[in-house]
């Protein structure tokens, strides 16, 4: 009995955390999750059916294209990026703005990456009226900063920058006697990439990629600094069934979308965990 | 971007610094970086004085709940916002209706935006240092467990603090899903919907954010070296 009065006021120390994060956290992923099984007059299913409403589906589409597509084109670049920083020297005045400009884009980009391109290749943006100035209009077949394409081309300027930041430590952890010894054993440069250093790369590679994905696919203030109407991905759809801008306030709905978010993002990041296992063995 | 916010009206205007010396003079906007910057300092400490008395206190204690600990801190960075926002709604209709419908109550959800980052700094500063002799130490010299935290820990982690407290601060200023969605003018918010009537203007106020952030990443860069310094030479 003694130990165990002695172990309960152990607990204590951790209750009081443990409480604000079952509030703050666990309580509205719960409302979520019940929520998302409730309509005006009780349990339903009808929220889950309206999923299958044409805009809803094509906004999911939509976004798992955006996602893919700049995940896919930002892992690249950024690896290519980080390559460059890794290169350099560790301590040096460039690798600590590229690291620093990179934390800000990647995560406090936001609205503010949204109004950098509506003042630079906006239809009134610098860029954009210089270009036309050299006869160049790249709007001529209307404005795509406004559609899927827009956003493709801004969601890279925060999906490259949060590559650099997940890639780096991988690339850090590349040592360059590995190479010193593909090539005392003969192999060129070629064959270190082939055999030794993409081999170990690639799962942290394909990790990053993943959580790009998921990044991509949760982001929000971007997209609605940017597009001012409708809903043509899923986070903007699900901010209108709450806050009812459009004058249909569905809360059971929006919880549906949620769920349907979550659980894409649940197996990015189930998918994301197992690589990293991987990553983890090699890089210490 | 500072090219657009100094602008002059007509095609042919001088530069002009009249969009900057504008921000003052939009009520609305002065109140959302007010609200932002007072979320920021609330949050910022509030995760500092929730975080750091626990995580000593399961590294101590209760080492088995370390790894949930570490779980629970880490599931926010999971969670899109947009999601969390869902839930948060009716919680905050509740919020506003019977306790208190000031946007400061926003800090509550923005320490959970903010948990991840700050949990990885401080655990790498934990880490760091030996909490167990040192409190152990102190506690042999008669220490209560405030003093312990206050005047052992705290000191030797000081610049994981200061590095998690800047993160804090940094993602906060830069939030924008929750406090939209949860019809909150905060600085973001109010950026969006001056954007809307005067682009010179928000803009400006949207370089001065950007540079803000980066100044404060900068600041951290530097205030984790001297212990990357130190390890490197033992």
């Amino acid at each position: 009995m003694v130990g165990g009065r002695r172990l309960s006021l152990t607990w204590v120390g951790a209750l009081p955390f443990l409480a604000y994060v079952g509030v703050f956290l666990f309580l509205p992923t719960l409302i979520i999750a019940v929520g998302a099984f409730f309509g005006e007059n009780g349990f339903t299913f009808a929220n889950f059916t309206n999923l299958s409403r044409s805009y809803i589906v094509a906004a999911t589409v939509n976004s798992i294209i955006l996602s893919a597509v700049t995940a896919a084109a930002g892992a690249v670049l950024g690896a290519l990026l980080t390559y460059a920083i890794a290169t350099g020297n560790p301590k040096g005045v460039v690798r600590r703005i590229a690291v620093s400009a990179s934390g800000v884009l990647a995560q406090f980009g936001g609205v503010t990456l949204a109004f950098a391109f509506l003042a630079t290749i906006g239809p009134a943006g610098l860029v954009y009226i210089w270009l036309v100035q050299q006869h160049v209009d790249i709007y001529s077949t209307g404005t795509w900063l406004y559609d899927l394409r827009g956003l493709m081309v801004v969601y890279l300027y925060f999906q490259i920058p949060l590559m650099v930041l997940v890639f780096l430590p991988a690339v850090d952890g590349i040592r360059p006697q590995w190479r010193e010894a593909t090539e005392s054993l003969g192999g060129n440069t070629w064959e270190y990439w082939r055999h030794v250093a993409g081999p170990l790369l690639a799962p942290a590679f394909l990790g990053a990629t993943l959580l790009l994905f998921a990044n991509a696919l949760s982001a929000y203030a971007t997209a609605a600094a940017l597009i001012n109407q409708g809903g043509i991905i899923l986070p903007l759809q699900i901010s209108n069934a709450i806050t009812s801008e459009v004058g249909l306030h569905e809360p059971g709905f929006a919880k549906a979308q949620a769920v349907v978010l979550i659980a894409i993002v649940a197996i990015i990041t189930a998918l994301y965990g197992l690589l990293q296992r991987r990553t983890s063995r090699w890089l210490q | 971007m500072f090219e657009f916010s100094t602008r002059g009206n007509g095609a042919d205007a001088p530069r002009t610094l009249a969009n900057w010396q504008a921000i003052g003079t939009y009520p609305d906007m002065v109140a959302g970086i007010v609200n932002s910057l007072e979320l920021a300092a609330i949050t910022s400490i509030g995760i500092l004085v929730a975080l750091v008395p626990t995580m000593v206190w399961v590294r101590l204690r209760l080492p088995r709940l370390r790894r949930v600990i570490e779980l629970i801190s880490l599931l926010p960075l999971t969670i899109p916002a947009i999601v969390l926002v869902v839930g948060f709604w009716p919680m905050y209709q509740w919020l506003g209706n019977n306790v208190s419908d000031s946007i400061l109550t926003l800090s509550f959800a923005y320490a959970i935006l903010v948990l991840p980052y700050a949990y990885r700094a401080l655990d790498a500063g934990l880490a760091a240092i030996d909490v167990k002799t040192l409190s152990e130490a102190a506690r042999s010299l008669g220490a209560g467990w405030p003093t312990v935290i206050w005047r052992v820990i705290v000191p030797n982690i000081s610049s994981a603090l200061l590095n998690a407290g800047l993160l804090s601060v940094a993602l906060v200023l830069g939030e924008y899903t929750i406090a939209n969605n949860l019809l909150y003018p905060n600085l973001q918010v109010s950026l969006v919907s001056l954007g809307r009537t005067n682009a010179g203007v928000s803009i400006a106020v949207a370089v001065a954010s950007l540079l803000f952030a980066f100044a404060l990443l900068i600041a951290i860069s530097f205030v984790g070296r001297p212990r990357r310094m130190r390890s490197e030479v033992a």
